[in-house]
């Protein structure tokens, strides 16, 4: 069964990749990513019986941590196909949406074999194939920005994964020195402590620095908000909703490879580095102009405050990384829904040119407040729990200045999200009132269920998930 | 490893990097192409050397990956997408002239070579000039990627990246698994054709190909 989750995708890339599949192409992906949903929550609910499912030894198997990684992106995947179905119907029709749909399927793909995956190689691989995927959905509006935003977003990124793949090649040597031959999650924790220092070292660095482009970790971060403000609005959802994570998710189970070697101070590393890009994440978010780049901000934010709580190299810390890890997931893809609502409403990106969002369309103005006070940690919403439980996990840590940055600059950027989309949502209409595609209002309403039933109800089966990952993560 | 393949590998390593670092001061970009395909004739022919004895299918699968996808391939994806006025011109918009950047690269290599020998001390490789030379190759990539603006060098940067980084890794990791066969085999090519795809864009769009140098989605301060 879970070999064919990511093969729903693939066949809905081939179903539209075909000629005269133009009407059908948005049905197809729809139905195609809501199977993968079922199915990624199917492989969940099983794993959690057995702790995991190896289905190639060494090369293909799932545990809690990659199952909750999986129905993240699955959950991601269906929305924003959804979303995608009334979001380019009313640009235009024909073979461009076509191939459209043919790339989404293909981009949800690899995104999906990662989690999947347990050779490190492989994932390298596939984060790479992530980006070559969705660069030419990134460019789909075919104009000089967009084209520019690609172009930054393929560049660095790749960059960053020539940087990487140089350290997996180093941890490779590393392991061979051992004796062992398992390039795995569990294999390379086994081996770590008796692999070399210089070559442990000198990998940890390249791989943070290599995969941290592609998360958006600052100062590699300037492709992010140029590829998520200028893409169509659900492939942003897909790209900061869930891309950026599960290139994280990289990162943290590569984590305590390296913390096994104390002089390496990993902790230390991914504390620093991480309230690097929340602090510029948050003044950024002060002083942009465009609604979408704002929330690609608050990605680069987010991606940071969990580099800094996985850190705290504590087990607490890592059930709070993961359940911001949700909140993130859901609130962000929902907030570019919104934005992509907006965008279709007003027909402008720029926060000064939207006033009186209320008046020219209500569920756009209604989106746009809850996706706003969700991302940013209002209380109520699932990331104000978990970066509670960050606090905590700080506290207990006793990292009292990193947990003090962190306050208040989740605090500076919560009030500068709140300025920017108040200031949209209030005064008088500048445009007349429009009506949103049918599909989107559902995306919109599917969308909104678990950013607001999250933050008040935290389900048994979530629960246990999160504690089953987090002792995966094994800090 | 015989002497006189060590002494053919070591003649291959310096070839390679004098390759890489004549990419940084080619300015037409056909020239850029060329230097990239001997550079990738040279990774191919270490991997060969290397691979012979003892005998390392690994390796020798490895070279004829390279040969195929980075030799063949690759080129003809952009000479096919990328408008053929493009590989005739002179890119003159590039950053630092020619002495600066044969400095710069030469620094760089004594930089890689330095970082390898650290390396080094640690655990014994195949072959330790592949190590430095490939860490070396993959610097001055990344300064041909920086100081380029065209689309065509810019990509030709990033592969001579993974062709240093790939060098080093035949070294240190002759048996690694699977990726860089497949990564060469499948990753190079599409990223060749979405790059000269992206290039052909630009080029009907806006008439230029130098995509490096749009600077529209500057965070603006009033």
């Amino acid at each position: 069964m879970i070999l064919l989750i990511p093969l729903f995708p693939l066949a809905a890339a081939l179903w539209c990749a075909v000629p005269r599949s133009n009407r059908a192409a948005p049905f197809v992906t729809f139905a195609a990513s809501v199977v993968t949903l079922g199915l990624s929550l199917a492989a969940l609910g099983a794993v959690r019986a057995v702790s995991e499912i190896v289905v190639v030894r060494n090369w293909i198997a799932l545990d809690a941590l990659a199952g909750l990684l999986l129905v993240l992106i699955a959950l991601v995947y269906a929305t924003a196909a959804l979303f995608s179905w009334g979001y380019l119907s009313d640009e235009e029709h024909g073979r461009r949406v076509r191939l459209y749909h043919a790339n989404f399927n293909l981009f949800a793909f690899s995104m999906l074999c990662i989690p999947l995956l347990s050779e490190i190689g492989l994932v390298w691989i596939f984060v790479e194939l992530t980006t070559l995927l969705s660069v030419l959905l990134v460019s789909y509006a075919l104009n000089a920005e967009a084209l520019e935003a690609a172009w930054k977003y393929m560049v660095l990124t790749l960059l960053g994964a020539t940087i990487a793949v140089l350290g997996i090649l180093l941890l490779f040597w590393a392991l061979h020195i051992t004796g062992s031959t398992d390039f795995t999650w569990d294999g390379l924790r086994a081996a770590a402590p008796r692999m070399p220092y210089p070559l442990l070292g000198a990998a940890f660095a390249l791989i943070l620095v290599g995969y941290g482009a592609k998360v958006g970790f600052v100062p590699l971060h300037t492709w992010l908000p140029d590829a998520h403000s200028q893409a169509p609005s659900p492939v942003c959802a897909m790209l900061s909703g869930i891309e950026t994570s599960a290139v994280l998710y990289v990162i943290l189970r590569l984590r305590n490879v390296f913390a096994s070697d104390a002089h390496l101070h990993v902790g230390t590393w991914f504390v620093t580095a991480g309230l690097v890009s929340v602090i510029v994440a948050a003044l950024l978010i002060l002083q942009t102009h465009d609604y979408k780049r704002l929330f690609a901000f608050s990605t680069v934010e987010h991606m940071g405050i969990m580099l800094t709580a996985a850190g705290f190299l504590t087990p607490i810390g890592d059930v709070a990384v993961l359940w911001q890890l949700v909140a993130h997931a859901v609130s962000k893809s929902f907030c570019f829904y919104a934005a992509g609502a907006t965008l279709l409403a007003t027909g402008t990106r720029e926060i000064a040119g939207v006033r009186g969002l209320l008046g020219t369309s209500r569920v756009a103005a209604g989106a746009m407040l809850l996706g706003g006070l969700a991302i940013g940690g209002a209380p109520g919403f699932a990331a104000f729990l978990s970066e509670l439980a960050i606090f905590k996990a700080g506290l207990l840590a006793h990292m009292y200045l990193a947990i003090g940055l962190l306050a208040i600059f989740i605090v500076v950027a919560f009030f500068g999200l709140l300025r920017h989309i108040t200031h949209m949502v209030g005064g008088d209409p500048e445009s007349r009132r429009r009506r949103l595609p049918a599909p989107c209002l559902w995306a919109l309403g599917i969308g909104a269920i678990p950013v607001v039933l999250l933050g008040v109800w935290l389900p048994r089966g979530l629960g246990d998930t999160l504690l089953s990952a987090a002792r995966v993560l094994g800090a | 490893m015989s002497a006189v393949i060590a002494e053919l590998n070591a003649l291959v390593l310096g070839l390679f990097i004098i390759t890489t670092i004549a990419m940084t001061v080619a300015r037409q970009i056909g020239a850029c192409m060329q230097l990239f395909i001997v550079q990738s004739l040279l990774l191919a022919a270490s991997a060969f050397l290397l691979g012979a004895s003892p005998v390392s299918w690994h390796l020798i699968a490895l070279g004829c990956v390279t040969l195929a996808s980075k030799v063949v391939v690759i080129p003809w994806v952009i000479r096919a997408l990328v408008p053929g006025e493009v590989h005739q011109r002179r890119e003159l918009s590039q950053t630092i002239d020619v002495p600066a950047a044969l400095l710069i690269s030469l620094g760089l290599t004594l930089i890689g070579y330095a970082f390898a020998l650290h390396l080094m001390r640690s655990a014994p490789s195949l072959s330790p000039g592949n190590l430095a030379m490939g860490i070396a190759g993959l610097l001055v990539g990344l300064f041909l990627l920086a100081v380029r603006i065209e689309a065509v060098p810019q990509l030709l940067g990033i592969l001579a990246m993974e062709n240093g980084a790939f060098l080093a890794g035949i070294a240190v990791a002759p048996d690694f698994p699977l990726i860089a066969e497949l990564a060469i085999a499948f990753d190079v090519p599409l990223l060749a054709f979405i790059v000269a795809l992206l290039a052909r864009t630009a080029y009907r769009r806006m008439g230029t190909t130098e995509v490096g140098g749009l600077s529209a989605l500057r965070e603006r301060v009033h």
